[in-house]
C-alpha cells in the first residue's frame, strides 16, 4: 500500500473478530474480541476498540478504505454447515450423463447439499454449433420441481458455457420465472474450461450464497453502526479485494482469503519472504509456504472440503484442530468440532463446562487466560496425551506441506498459536512477530487491488490483443484505487473462438497493484 | 484364453497417474475415466488383464480409443457406454466376437478407455498398446509401422450418430477419414480401430505398455508418500533425464481441424535460473527448445509434469504461473527405426529436423 494510506483491516475468524488500523507501513493499533453470533457486534465492538480504545489513534485522519477477510464460508463447507441444500442443472445431455453433478464430491458433503440434479439436453460444441437444442421444457419441469421441493439456490451448469454462456442464460431465464427469489448461480461467472470443476465451483457457490448474502448485510450494517463511511471492500483468495455489493453473490471467490490474508500478513510483520506460515485459528490450522513475500500457488486442481475446483489459491493443508477445538474422549481426540466464537462462553477457563485445546494449553502452562484455576483439576495424562495428539497433528501438516527434506524456517501466527511446539520436526526455528495473533487483519489491510478484462477481441494479431487487454485491466484497476506504478500481470489467458467471423480471441487478463 | 490377473482398484488410481505421464501432455486428463471406473469398481465390477504373450494367434483383439481434442473432453465427458458401443458396432459389422480389448494409446485417457469397454462387455484387456505414448494420429502407431491393414473402423459419438470407415487406402487416409467424422460430431469420438489377431498383437503391439503406466503411478505415489521428490524418483526409476525447471510465462493455444496445437514457454527456475525453454505441441508436446537450440523431439517422450506433486500437465490444463519440470522418457524402440521416425520423427509434425535422442 502507499505510504500516506489509512486502512482499517479485519479478520472475521470462527472465533475472534480482529481488526488492525494500519498507517502506511505502520502497525497503528490492533485489537482481537470474539466472534459474536450476529457477527455484527463482534466487529462494532472491535472497530470501537480500534478507534477509540486509544486516544492518539483516534485522532488520526478518517480511513481511507476498510477491507474485511473471512473464512466463514470455508468454514462453512469444512464443518458442513450453514449450506443452503442446492438444485444442480447440467445441461449436456447426451453427453456426460455417466458423471452426474456431485460425481466426485465427498459423500457426507454431497448429502447435505445435493437437494435435486436435472440433466437436461443441450449445450454447446467447441466450436459454438449447439450439441442438440436446448431442452427448455426439460428446464422448466426442473424449475418447478426446484419450487415444488422448496429449493432456494441453483447452481446451472452447460457444455462449454465459457464459450457460448446462451444456453445457462436461457435457463436462468426460465428458473427465475418458475422460482422467483431463488439465487441462482452460473458456472461460466465462476470458471473456465472443464465442465466437472466449473460446476463444482457453481454448486459451492450456490450452497453459500445465502450465507454471504447475510454475512455481508451484517458486515455493512457494522460498518454503519460505528460511524465508518469509507468504501468496504472484501478480501480474495488472490490477496485482492472487491467491493463488498459484488463481492456477496460470489463467495466462493473469497474463500482462501483467511489464509492469503494471514500468511501476506505474516510476511509483512516479520519481513520474511521465504518461510513457511502455521496459522492457528478458533477452528482451523492451515499450513501453508511464502515463496517471495507471497503464498504458494497450488499448481492446478485444488481441493475445498474434499470438492475439486480450478481456483487460483493459495497451496494450503487445513487441519482441524484450532484454539476451540473440542477435546473429546480418553484417550483424547481433539477437534475437529469447534465451539468456535462460543470459545469464551463454553470453554472451561472461561467458566464454561466444554474441554476445548485452548483449556489444555492453560493446564499446561503454554498460554495464561481466563481463570487456570478452573482447569487445575485436569489429570496430567490427559493433558500431556491431548497436547501430543495436537504436537503430532501440526507436525504431520507441516511435514506434509514441505517439499522438500531440508529444514525451513516457520512463523507461527494466529490466535491460537500458543498451539504451535517451539520444537517441529523439519523446521529450524519457530518465528514469532510482533501483532501475530492478528497477522490476518494486517494482510487484509494490504490487500491489492485488480483489474480483470474478459472480453472478446476481433481483428487483431494475438500480441495486440493482449496488449489491448493489458491496457484495459490497467485502467480498470486504477479506476478501483490501485496505483498505476506497482501493477503487475497475475494472469493472462487467451482462447481462440473458431466459430466467430474474423480472428477471434478471448482473452482473460488481471493486472494487481497496491490500493 | 490364458491365465487372467485381476486389476484392482488401486492399481486403476496408479494407471491414471503412470498413463498421464506417458501421455507427453496428450491423450486428455485420465481423471474422467478414472472416476467412470470408480463408479463401476463401487458396482463390483472388476476387469482382468491378460498378458499378450498369452494370447492365441488367431484371437480377435479390439483396438479402442477416445479420438478427438483433449479440450474438447474436459467439457464432454467420457462415458464407457459410448466407447462400449464402438465395440459392439465392430462386432456386428464383422459378425465376431471380441474375446479381448487393448488400448490403442497408453498415454492419457486413453489408457483406460479398453478398462471401461472391457468392464461393460466383461472382455479382458490386453497388456499392451500401440503407440507406448500419445500420439495425435492414427498413422502414428506400431500397427501402422509394421504395415498391417489399418481397416475396418467404427466410429460413434453420444447422440445416434455412427460411422464405418470400411476401406482405405492408406493409413494417411484412414487418419483423414476419420478424423473428418469426428471433427463433423464435435471433435470427439469413441473409436473402434482395425481388429488385430492375437499373433499381430504379439509381434506388432507395444507390450506390457499397461502394467509399466502403472509402475509409474507406483513410483510417483511411493515418493509423494515418503516426501522424496516424485520428479528424481521418475528418472532414476525409468531412466529418464531431467530437462528443464521452471515457471510458464506464455502459452498460446489453438484448436484448429480437431487437433489443440499451440507453444509454451518457460522461464527457468533454481539450477535453470535465468534460462528459457520453449515447447511446441500438437495435442502433445512435439519438440522442446532450450534458449533457441533444439533440445529433444519426438518420438523421445516429453512429460511436462508438475514439480511438486509430480503429476503430469496436459497442453490444454498448461497456465501461466505454473511451476513445471520437463522430464525425457526413452521412446520404445520401434519408434527409433527409420520406419518408425517416418511416422512419428519431428518431420512426421511439420518439423524439418532431424531426430537425435536424448539418450545417445
Amino acid at each position: 500500500m502507499s505510504a500516506s494510506r489509512r486502512h482499517i483491516g479485519i479478520d472475521v475468524g470462527g472465533t475472534n473478530t480482529d481488526a488492525v488500523l494500519l498507517d502506511g507501513l505502520r502497525v497503528v493499533r490492533a485489537v482481537k474480541t470474539p466472534t459474536t453470533a450476529d457477527v455484527t457486534s463482534g466487529i462494532t465492538t472491535a472497530l470501537r476498540d480500534l478507534l477509540t480504545g486509544d486516544g492518539r489513534a483516534a485522532a488520526g485522519p478518517a480511513p481511507d478504505a476498510v477491507m474485511i477477510g473471512t473464512t466463514h464460508f470455508t468454514n462453512a463447507v469444512v464443518q458442513r454447515r450453514d449450506l443452503t441444500r442446492v438444485a444442480a442443472i447440467r445441461i449436456g445431455l447426451p453427453a456426460s450423463a455417466s458423471l452426474p453433478p456431485f460425481v466426485d464430491w465427498p459423500e457426507d458433503l454431497a448429502a447435505i447439499v445435493r437437494g435435486d440434479v436435472h440433466l437436461v439436453e443441450g449445450g454447446h460444441e467447441y466450436d459454438g454449433r449447439p450439441i442438440v437444442p436446448l431442452d427448455e421444457r426439460a428446464v422448466r419441469d426442473a424449475a418447478r420441481r426446484v419450487r415444488a421441493g422448496a429449493l432456494t439456490s441453483v447452481a446451472i451448469a452447460s457444455v462449454f458455457s465459457p464459450l457460448n454462456a446462451e444456453c445457462e442464460e436461457r435457463a436462468a431465464a426460465i428458473v427465475r420465472e418458475e422460482c422467483p427469489g431463488v439465487a441462482v448461480t452460473l458456472s461460466h461467472q465462476l470458471g473456465r474450461i472443464g465442465l466437472l470443476e466449473r460446476e463444482n465451483a457453481a454448486l459451492l457457490n450456490a450452497a453459500l450464497v445465502d450465507l454471504a448474502r447475510r454475512t455481508t448485510r451484517a458486515f455493512t450494517a457494522a460498518l454503519q453502526a460505528s460511524g465508518l463511511t469509507a468504501p468496504l471492500y472484501l478480501t480474495q483468495n488472490d490477496g485482492t479485494v472487491m467491493l463488498a455489493a459484488s463481492a456477496e453473490a460470489f463467495p466462493v471467490y473469497s474463500f482462501a482469503s483467511g489464509p492469503t490474508n494471514s500468511m501476506r500478513g505474516a510476511a509483512f510483520l516479520s519481513g520474511r519472504t521465504d518461510a513457511l506460515v502455521v496459522d492457528v485459528g478458533g477452528t482451523t490450522t492451515d499450513v501453508g509456504s511464502l515463496r517471495h513475500g507471497f503464498p504458494r500457488e497450488a499448481n492446478s486442481v485444488v481441493e475445498v472440503g474434499g470438492v475439486r475446483t480450478l481456483f487460483r489459491m493459495p497451496d494450503l493443508l487445513s487441519l482441524g484442530l484450532g484454539g476451540g477445538s473440542l477435546v473429546q474422549g480418553d484417550p483424547p481426540v481433539v477437534g475437529p468440532r469447534s465451539v468456535g466464537y462460543r470459545l469464551v462462553e463454553e470453554g472451561r477457563v472461561f467458566g464454561g463446562a466444554t474441554l476445548t485445546a485452548t483449556d489444555v494449553a492453560v493446564a499446561a502452562g503454554l498460554v495464561d487466560l481466563g481463570d487456570r484455576r478452573r482447569v487445575a483439576g485436569l489429570p496430567g495424562g490427559l493433558v500431556k496425551a491431548a497436547l501430543a495428539r495436537m504436537h503430532a497433528s501440526v507436525e504431520e501438516g507441516v511435514d506434509r506441506m514441505k517439499t522438500d527434506a531440508r529444514e525451513e524456517p516457520l512463523i507461527a501466527v494466529g490466535g491460537g498459536c500458543f498451539l504451535v511446539p517451539e520444537r517441529l520436526a523439519g523446521v529450524s526455528e519457530v518465528v514469532h512477530v510482533p501483532h501475530q495473533a492478528v497477522a490476518n487483519a494486517v494482510g487484509a489491510a494490504i490487500a491489492q487491488v485488480s483489474g480483470e478484462v474478459d472480453q472478446i477481441f476481433q481483428n487483431l494479431s494475438r500480441d495486440e490483443a493482449l496488449a489491448r487487454a493489458h491496457r484495459i485491466a490497467e485502467q480498470r484497476a486504477v479506476a478501483a484505487g490501485a496505483v498505476a506504478s506497482s501493477l503487475t500481470v497475475v494472469e493472462s489467458e487467451d482462447l481462440p473462438l473458431a466459430y466467430l467471423p474474423g480472428n477471434s480471441l478471448r482473452v482473460r487478463l488481471r493486472v494487481v497493484g497496491d490500493l | 484364453m490364458a491365465s487372467l490377473r485381476p486389476v484392482s482398484a488401486e492399481e486403476i488410481e496408479s494407471l491414471a497417474i503412470g498413463a498421464w505421464i506417458l501421455g507427453t501432455g496428450g491423450g486428455g486428463s485420465p481423471y474422467l475415466a478414472l472416476l467412470n471406473m470408480r463408479r463401476l469398481y463401487r458396482d463390483g465390477v472388476v476387469v482382468s488383464l491378460v498378458d499378450p504373450m498369452d494370447l492365441a494367434d488367431d484371437d480377435d483383439v479390439a483396438v479402442v480409443s477416445n479420438m478427438g481434442a483433449p479440450l474438447v473432453g474436459q467439457e464432454r465427458l467420457t462415458d464407457p457406454r459410448t466407447i462400449a458401443r464402438a465395440v459392439t458396432m465392430m462386432e456386428e459389422y464383422r459378425g465376431r466376437r471380441f474375446g479381448a480389448i487393448m488400448s490403442l494409446e497408453i498415454g492419457g485417457g486413453n489408457a483406460i478407455q479398453p478398462f471401461m469397454a472391457a468392464a461393460l462387455l466383461d472382455r479382458p484387456v490386453v497388456d499392451a498398446d500401440c503407440m507406448g505414448r500419445a500420439f495425435p494420429e492414427a498413422q502414428m502407431t506400431s500397427f501402422a509401422i509394421h504395415d498391417l491393414p489399418m481397416y475396418p473402423l467404427t466410429l460413434v459419438d453420444v447422440r445416434d450418430n455412427a460411422v464405418v470407415v470400411a476401406r482405405a487406402a492408406s493409413w494417411t487416409w484412414m487418419e483423414r477419414l476419420s478424423r473428418t467424422a469426428c471433427v463433423a460430431v464435435g471433435s470427439i469420438a469413441a473409436t473402434c480401430k482395425a481388429p488385430r489377431t492375437g499373433q499381430e498383437v504379439k509381434s506388432c503391439a507395444i507390450l506390457y505398455s499397461t502394467s509399466k503406466a502403472i509402475r509409474i503411478g507406483r513410483t510417483i505415489q511411493g515418493a509423494r508418500r515418503d516426501h522424496r521428490d516424485p520428479i528424481a524418483a521418475l528418472v532414476e526409476a525409468e531412466q529418464g533425464l531431467l530437462l528443464f525447471t521452471g515457471k510458464i510465462a506464455d502459452v498460446a493455444r489453438r484448436a484448429t481441424e480437431g487437433f489443440l496445437r499451440g507453444t509454451a514457454t518457460l522461464d527457468g527456475l533454481g539450477e535453470f535460473r535465468g534460462a528459457r525453454f520453449e515447447l511446441a505441441f500438437q495435442n502433445e508436446f512435439a519438440v522442446g527448445w532450450l534458449d533457441g537450440g533444439v533440445r529433444i523431439t519426438t518420438p523421445d517422450l516429453i512429460c511436462v509434469l508438475d514439480s511438486v506433486s509430480g503429476d503430469a500437465i496436459g497442453t490444454e490444463t498448461l497456465r501461466y504461473g505454473q511451476r513445471v519440470s520437463v522430464v525425457a522418457l526413452p521412446a520404445p524402440s520401434v519408434l527409433l527405426t527409420p520406419k518408425g521416425l517416418d511416422h512419428v520423427g519431428p518431420r512426421a509434425f511439420g518439423y524439418d529436423l532431424e531426430f537425435t535422442s536424448v539418450f545417445r
